[in-house]
């Protein structure tokens, strides 16, 4: 039988705060990049033109910005997508589009003129058009921020109803955390929040609470035991029992992931970017956010009739040390479990 | 559940998902010849999203630029049905045309990928007219004169009769529709003459004579009103676009196309309408139209005119009493044309018979579009050339052959027998989520797509699950098939929370969520679904089958 990560003894908790502050430099890097730069909205959320373009000879970037720009469109964005050959150029500024209110797609129409005027009718084909609305932008911008707080919500609640409203909480912090994560990442890898992207994010919240969910699910079967042992120990334990498991799908969700990254174009590779991402920080949190909350919120609302397992108030530093300590005896007594 | 059950189960949903994924022919209504008729497509029964097969959506809405619309949402049921009847003679396959929230239309249109044709077509405002129906038999003393100019044009339009199919099929759809490749040749009359026989009383002689016009065309029931066979009509409405056709009428009438088309024996037939040029009057003069149910006459639609309009429509159906109105939206004939039964002023109403009352809100909506106006903007449009599509669909599968391949081997290595288990459990993940897709008529998009190949990874989380507890069990010296029994029965909490939980997540998005990210969110749901299935009902039988093969002797289980 081939075995990983078999009858380990981790102590995975205990790097709880570096953990946090490694979490926490990331997070505010990039939120703090985000809050001086703004969101990197795609034209899905605040309005604009998108084109992707299909050129016979590869032309100049330059040149292409030159004639959008000359058609109308402040700061065109011309982009290579692919090959040399194929450009999407973003078109968020018009002149005119706010002031006549003029249809959405008015602007593609004016964009490909100026470029037939400089390169000539049949040296590019538009492969792709996006044109959204400001109106319509404003309006999914704030449906994915229903279905993000709404997903939540309905997160919170089953878990309250299906663990208790420790776990849920504890849960749903260590998805915020997945959120916040993913979203400075985006910022640091210049991604764009488009439709896609969001319904990406949210798979990887979907994905990071079953991760999150299997943890606890042994949490909750050894707490039914009865065991008397700290609950730090007892996530200690579920975390490395459960460990051949997330390895297992970690590393089967992951090349499908980076199949979708290497070969499934251009168009959905931002998709495969959040995905990748998404397991590494889906994984992290269920470990060591989703744990050390349930920690904390067990500290602060303890369980009732079940002080005897709660860490007392002591300070985390002389806590960890005991706790420490106290887990190497039993670790010790079994240290070579027999194959039966 | 006994084993033989549990293995008939499995058996017949493979063989029911199979059925569901074999392309086959289904009836459709789409549009062929620019007219909504059902027809047969051989196909593998699964959509694909605009983003997949090329096409564009383009959403509208009310422009209030140039002032404000007061009752949005009627506004947008008027344009709705001026939309609706555009989009039908773009000649696309399935096009989509429905109202999007209070204020807004969507319309889809797979294959099309020229937006400035879209928005020429979708943003005009109605032109609503009143033309009475010709009664002088234009058409018939007028059949040599259009034969000779059609047989003069017979070369040209052979190609622009050809150039309206490919149109109309669209990427990839194969209509059986072969009514035109007998053209110029074929014997219709023989068929179309015998054909109308039970349901149009009137008049069914095919008019005499060797043109095609003469071939194709019948006398209807009322004067000017004329039955051509769907498949004739292609030919006949590119002909009749021509000027050298036209000049052939006499002066001062046209040829109108209707709306409808009856099905008479087996075949479909268009009405033509050769109308009187001058309209009595025009949509402007209409202010108001109403579908009322009425006890005596039926089902009716009152309309209002204003003054003005009223003095004009008196003059008019005073001297056309008995005659037939056509009432003509975008130079289609909207239903067939009501006798006018005396003189009108400001206020008429259209007796509809024993038609519904659907039949009568339709015919107001008609009436009301021509009577205002509503500028229409684009709020939205999403266009992907078909080339685009077909790349995405085939870099798609691409990945998704990767990562099966590679969950495969993985799965192999590291369990073994079990995790052959695992992968035959995969196969059938695999044919249950497109079953179930097809199934639900669900649109495959390529956030879809993306999804379909992610859960595949994810689909084994079960699975792995699974054997994991089962090895735990078997490291307790449990027997194999108790730890096998334990193993599933361990599992089971986490696996249905955390699924149940995945689920919800993807429901919200299906909620709040639109186009490509919708049909994410369905595969999701479809795959988390059939994944559940698969990884606890089916692996589940395996084992068994496996633990009754070996009569109780299994001491060890390579997992």
């Amino acid at each position: 039988m081939l075995r990983i990560f078999h009858d380990t003894h981790y102590d995975f908790i205990r790097w709880w705060k570096t953990a946090a502050i490694l979490t926490a430099a990331f997070v505010i890097a990039g939120l703090g990049s985000l809050a001086i730069k703004g969101i990197n909205y795609s034209i899905d959320f605040t309005g604009g033109t998108l084109m992707q373009l299909e050129f016979k000879q590869p032309p100049n970037v330059a040149d292409i910005r030159a004639a959008v720009e000359a058609s109308g469109v402040n700061n065109p964005e011309v982009q290579q997508f692919g090959s040399d050959r194929e450009f999407t150029v973003r078109a968020q500024d018009h002149r005119d589009i706010s002031s006549q209110g003029s249809g959405a797609e008015s602007v593609a129409k004016e964009i490909e003129n100026a470029l037939v005027k400089k390169y000539g009718a049949g040296a590019f084909t538009v492969k792709r058009t996006e044109a959204v609305g400001p109106r319509v932008g404003s309006e999914l911008r704030r449906g994915a921020a229903l279905a993000l707080g709404i997903s939540f919500l309905v997160t919170l609640v089953y878990l309250a109803i299906r663990f208790e409203w420790r776990f849920g909480v504890a849960a749903v912090i260590a998805t915020a955390h997945d959120v916040l994560t993913t979203l400075a990442f985006l910022k640091l890898m210049h991604l764009e929040v488009s439709l896609t992207v969001i319904a990406a994010i949210l798979t990887v919240l979907g994905y990071s609470l079953n991760d999150t969910i299997i943890i606890f699910d042994r949490v909750r079967e050894d707490l039914k035991k009865k065991r008397s042992e700290p609950l730090y120990d007892t996530l200690n334990r579920s975390i490395n029992e459960t460990l051949p498991r997330s390895v297992m799908t970690h590393a089967t969700t992951f090349l499908a992931t980076l199949a979708l990254l290497l070969f499934a174009g251009e168009v959905i590779r931002p998709f495969a970017w959040v995905m990748v991402f998404g397991i590494v920080t889906g994984t992290f949190s269920s470990i060591y956010i989703a744990g050390p909350m349930l920690l904390w919120i067990e500290r602060k609302w303890p369980r009732h009739g079940s002080t005897a397992h709660i860490p007392s108030a002591a300070s985390d530093g002389q806590r960890l040390a005991r706790e420490a300590r106290g887990r190497a005896a039993p670790a010790a007594a079994s240290v070579t479990p027999t194959k039966r | 559940m006994k084993l033989s059950y549990r293995i008939a189960l499995i058996l017949a949903l493979v063989a029911l998902s199979v059925w569901m994924l074999v392309p086959r022919t289904v009836k459709e209504r789409r549009l062929v010849n620019g007219a909504s008729t059902v027809v047969e497509v051989k196909r593998v029964p699964i959509k694909k999203g605009l983003d997949l097969q090329g096409g564009m959506h383009v959403a509208l809405e009310v422009d209030e630029s140039k002032g404000t619309v007061a009752n949005k949402s009627d506004a947008i049921d008027r344009a709705l049905k001026v939309v609706r009847n555009r989009v039908d003679q773009f000649g696309v396959s399935e096009p989509v045309v429905q109202k999007a929230g209070n204020d807004r239309i969507v319309v889809e249109l797979p294959g099309i990928d020229d937006p400035d044709r879209a928005r020429d077509l979708l943003q005009k405002s109605a032109y609503l007219e009143f033309q009475i129906t010709d009664k002088t038999d234009a058409l018939v003393r007028s059949l040599p004169k259009l034969d000779a100019a059609a047989k003069q044009l017979a070369p040209l339009m052979g190609t622009t009769a050809k150039a309206s199919t490919t149109d109309a099929a669209g990427p990839g759809v194969t209509t059986s529709d072969k009514a035109l490749t007998g053209l110029f040749g074929g014997d219709t009359s023989k068929k179309a003459a015998t054909a109308g026989k039970d349901s149009t009383p009137n008049d069914t002689l095919a008019l005499a004579g060797q043109g095609i016009f003469s071939r194709s065309i019948q006398r209807g029931d009322m004067p000017g009103e004329y039955y051509v066979p769907s498949s004739a009509y292609d030919q006949i409405a590119a002909l009749i676009t021509r000027p050298e056709i036209q000049a052939a009428l006499p002066p001062r009438k046209v040829f109108r196309w209707s709306n409808d088309s009856v099905p008479i024996q087996g075949t479909t037939y268009r009405m033509l309408y050769v109308l009187d040029a001058e309209p009595m009057i025009t949509g402007e003069a209409i202010t108001d139209a109403k579908p009322q149910q009425d006890p005596t006459e039926g089902t009716v639609v009152t309309f209002t005119l204003s003054n003005e309009g009223g003095r004009v429509f008196k003059r008019q159906t005073s001297a056309h009493i008995k005659d037939y109105m056509a009432i003509v939206l975008d130079q289609l004939v909207m239903g067939r044309p009501p006798i006018i039964q005396g003189a009108i002023s400001t206020r008429g109403q259209i007796t509809m018979g024993r038609r519904d009352l659907q039949a009568a809100q339709d015919l107001a909506l008609v009436l009301r579009a021509g009577a205002l106006p509503v500028p229409l903007k684009v709020a939205e449009v999403r266009q992907v050339g078909a080339t685009m599509g077909a790349d995405s669909v085939h870099k798609g599968l691409m990945a998704g052959l990767l990562a099966v391949a590679l969950v495969v081997v993985i799965m192999l290595v590291y369990y073994r027998f079990s995790g052959f288990l695992a992968v035959i459990g995969l196969a059938l993940y695999v044919l249950y989520t497109l079953a179930t897709l097809s199934g639900f008529d669900a649109v495959l998009t390529l956030p879809g797509l993306a999804g379909f190949v992610l859960s595949i990874g994810i689909a084994v989380d079960a699975n792995v699950l699974i054997f994991e507890r089962i090895r735990e069990e078997l490291d307790r010296g449990k027997t194999v098939r108790t730890a096998i029994d334990e193993g599933f029965r361990h599992a089971m909490p986490a696996i249905i929370d955390s699924n149940v939980s995945t689920m919800l997540t993807a429901a919200v998005l299906y909620q709040w969520g639109s186009g490509p990210v919708r049909g994410f969110a369905v595969t999701l749901i479809a795959g988390i679904a059939a994944s559940m299935f698969t990884a606890i009902f089916v692996v589940r039988t395996l084992y068994l089958l496996w633990l009754q093969r070996k009569q109780g002797a299994a001491q060890t289980v390579s997992i």
